[in-house]
């Protein structure tokens, strides 16, 4: 039986790249998820974590490198890789004209799940995503929560090794996006499953047991939450002033520090907080109008890490345009 | 957490999945899904008989009428000789309907979900070609109902072998359809498939006149038209069944130098056809992501 045994990694890559022409996408990725583990892949959009989870889930094959899932080459083996893995993608990939369970009973024949354990395994995930009373009703009278949800109800139907998703949350409402984390821990806990996910919320990332900050097409920084915002260096003082431009030239003057001054004021990283602003305000010319002292966050730490922020304006709308398409496309589907 | 280690290394253990088993699965899932949302709509199986209707009594009354003034179809009516056709009518765009559903499937995603499973990719064009000559089946033999308004009469035994040259149409024209929709990107194509493919499959038939007596660049590629091989015997079954004389029905079959194809040499035309088409639909599939 020992070579049934669980490999070092449930997902593995080396040297992984994809260029489409001149375009770099993916510029040499190596990552190690350990089995069992929610790992985040955080990133703006375009940064690569799309093309990396296709790669892993032999949607496309790499230009160079490698990539093991389970122990097992995506590019030699993609058949058993499948086999082996669960999918969430962006958008939808359910059929709105069948009933949630026939979408699931489509998946269950799809990757041959028994006989036996077919219908157990239905109610089982039906009931773990709360989608156990409208089992029969046609998936097109979903919201875009219960659609995600049954997706990943889908995704996990036939056991599979590890589960991607593709920004699980994108385009869902603050409340349903805190039901999938539910579920999502649930998941791990109760079937082992190894999770690794794509998002670009930072409050998202923050769930996640380790965390692979991505930016054009490189990893800029691995590890757990806490480990990453340790890179930041204690806390960060937010202060807004009479005069910003001022105030960093006297802070750097007389504290040694080096402020950052963006439109939000100006940022400082302080190795014990609390003590340091009584200080800062009792030294400090220039008149302060607001502090705020806070930990470190993953922002600051993408911050730091890249020299800019995780775009998130340019996100937003390209969410709200998605959403757009989507109750477009659903009323299309009804006519 | 041993618990869950324990059901990594089973599930780590199942040997690779049979994908011919899961293929076979999947053929079958494939066809059912498409028979499911078939059966969902039935405003479309009865909106269906709206036009077969409309060409029957309306088309089919006028030319008659005009037809007898200029001699006629040597005693046949021209509604009876129509009937026939018009059921490769409703097959032919029935089939290519829900071929087309590839590409709806392709643009809301669906098609994901089945192109990304541990199934060889034959399993999609098979279950789709599968799943589209049911529905054009049962279409075409809907049509049969309409038999007695036109004077047709069928027997049990015509009815039987109505089902089986239909179905070898319904299969032949829904696998070109599920072959065309392989490689289609958006919904853009299909109109261009409806007038340069559609339309004279219908128009070079014999649906609506026989194929006799037609200029020669005229007569080549009515004899190229799959649906024109559907539509003669379905004819001949059907109005031979009501006692119209042989010589009759042979004068207005589809003949090849001057002698008539018999049926089975037309089954075989139909078969052929669609395995060729069906055998080009997996090619695609298996050669894009």
């Amino acid at each position: 039986m020992h070579e049934d045994q669980p490999p070092g990694w449930a997902v593995e890559t080396r040297g992984l790249v994809k260029t489409y022409g001149k375009v770099e996408a993916v510029r040499g990725i190596d990552l190690t998820v350990r089995p069992g583990e929610v790992f985040g892949f955080l990133g703006p959009n375009g940064a690569g974590k799309s093309t990396t989870i296709s790669i892993l889930c032999t949607l496309i094959e790499p230009t160079g490198g490698q990539a093991l899932v389970g122990g097992i080459d995506v590019v030699r083996d993609p058949g058993s890789v499948r086999a082996r893995i669960g999918l969430v993608f962006q958008d939808t990939t359910l059929d709105d004209q069948l009933t949630a369970r026939e979408n699931l009973e489509f998946h269950a024949f799809l990757y041959d799940v028994p006989r036996s354990e077919r219908r157990r395994r239905i109610d089982r995930v039906l009931e773990m995503v709360e989608l156990g009373e409208r089992a029969g009703s046609l998936v097109r009278t979903f919201s875009g929560g219960m659609k995600r949800r049954l997706e990943i109800a889908r995704g996990i139907l036939h056991s599979p090794y590890v589960l991607f998703l593709d920004e699980p949350t994108l385009g869902l409402d603050p409340q349903t996006r805190n039901r999938i984390w539910e579920y999502l821990h649930d998941l791990r806990r109760r079937e082992g499953i190894t999770i690794f996910m794509t998002t670009h919320y930072m409050d998202e990332a923050e769930l996640c047991d380790r965390i692979a900050i991505i930016d054009h097409g490189r990893i800029v920084a691995l590890g757990s939450p806490g480990e990453l915002k340790g890179m930041v260096g204690g806390d960060v003082v937010t202060l807004r002033t009479r005069d910003d431009r001022g105030a960093a030239e006297e802070i750097g003057r007389r504290f040694g520090l080096e402020p950052l001054l963006d439109s939000g004021g100006l940022r400082l990283e302080v190795e014990d907080g609390a003590s340091f602003v009584p200080r800062l305000l009792r030294e400090l010319s220039v008149s302060v109008d607001t502090v705020t002292l806070s930990r470190p966050s993953l922002d600051d730490v993408f911050l730091k890490l890249t020299g800019h922020a995780i775009r998130d304006e340019e996100v937003g709308a390209r969410d709200r345009m998605r959403a757009m398409a989507g109750r477009w496309r659903g009323a299309r589907g009804r006519g | 957490m041993e618990g869950s280690a324990e059901a990594i290394a089973i599930r780590l253990g199942r040997t690779a999945v049979d994908t011919r088993r899961a293929s076979i699965l999947a053929v079958y899932v494939i066809w059912k899904r498409d028979v499911i949302r078939y059966w969902r709509d039935r405003v479309r199986l009865v909106g269906a008989l709206a036009q077969p209707l409309l060409f029957l009594v309306i088309l089919g009354t006028g030319l008659a009428s005009a037809l007898r003034g200029a001699g006629g179809l040597g005693g046949l009516d021209y509604q009876q000789f129509m009937y026939p056709g018009i059921i490769g009518m409703a097959v032919l765009f029935t089939s290519v309907f829900s071929a087309m559903s590839i590409v709806w499937d392709r643009e809301f995603g669906f098609l994901r979900e089945v192109l990304v499973a541990p199934i060889d990719r034959s399993a999609v064009a098979i279950g789709k070609a599968l799943g589209g000559a049911t529905q054009a089946t049962v279409q075409g033999l809907v049509l049969l109902v309409l038999a007695p308004l036109v004077g047709v009469r069928l027997t049990p035994l015509a009815v039987l072998e109505l089902i089986g040259l239909i179905f070898c149409l319904s299969f032949a024209l829904t696998s070109v359809g599920v072959a065309v929709a392989a490689r289609m990107e958006s919904m853009m194509g299909f109109q261009f498939v409806v007038n340069f493919m559609v339309q004279p499959a219908f128009f070079l038939s014999g649906a609506m006149f026989p194929l006799t007596g037609l200029p020669g660049w005229m007569a080549v590629l009515t004899r190229l038209d799959p649906l024109a091989y559907g539509v003669d015997p379905i004819r001949r079954v059907a109005l031979g069944a009501g006692g119209l004389p042989g010589p009759l029905l042979d004068r207005l079959s589809l003949t090849i130098a001057g002698e008539p194809v018999a049926i089975w040499v037309e089954v075989v035309v139909l078969v052929a056809f669609g395995l060729a088409a069906l055998s080009a639909a997996i090619w695609s599939f298996r050669r894009r992501a």
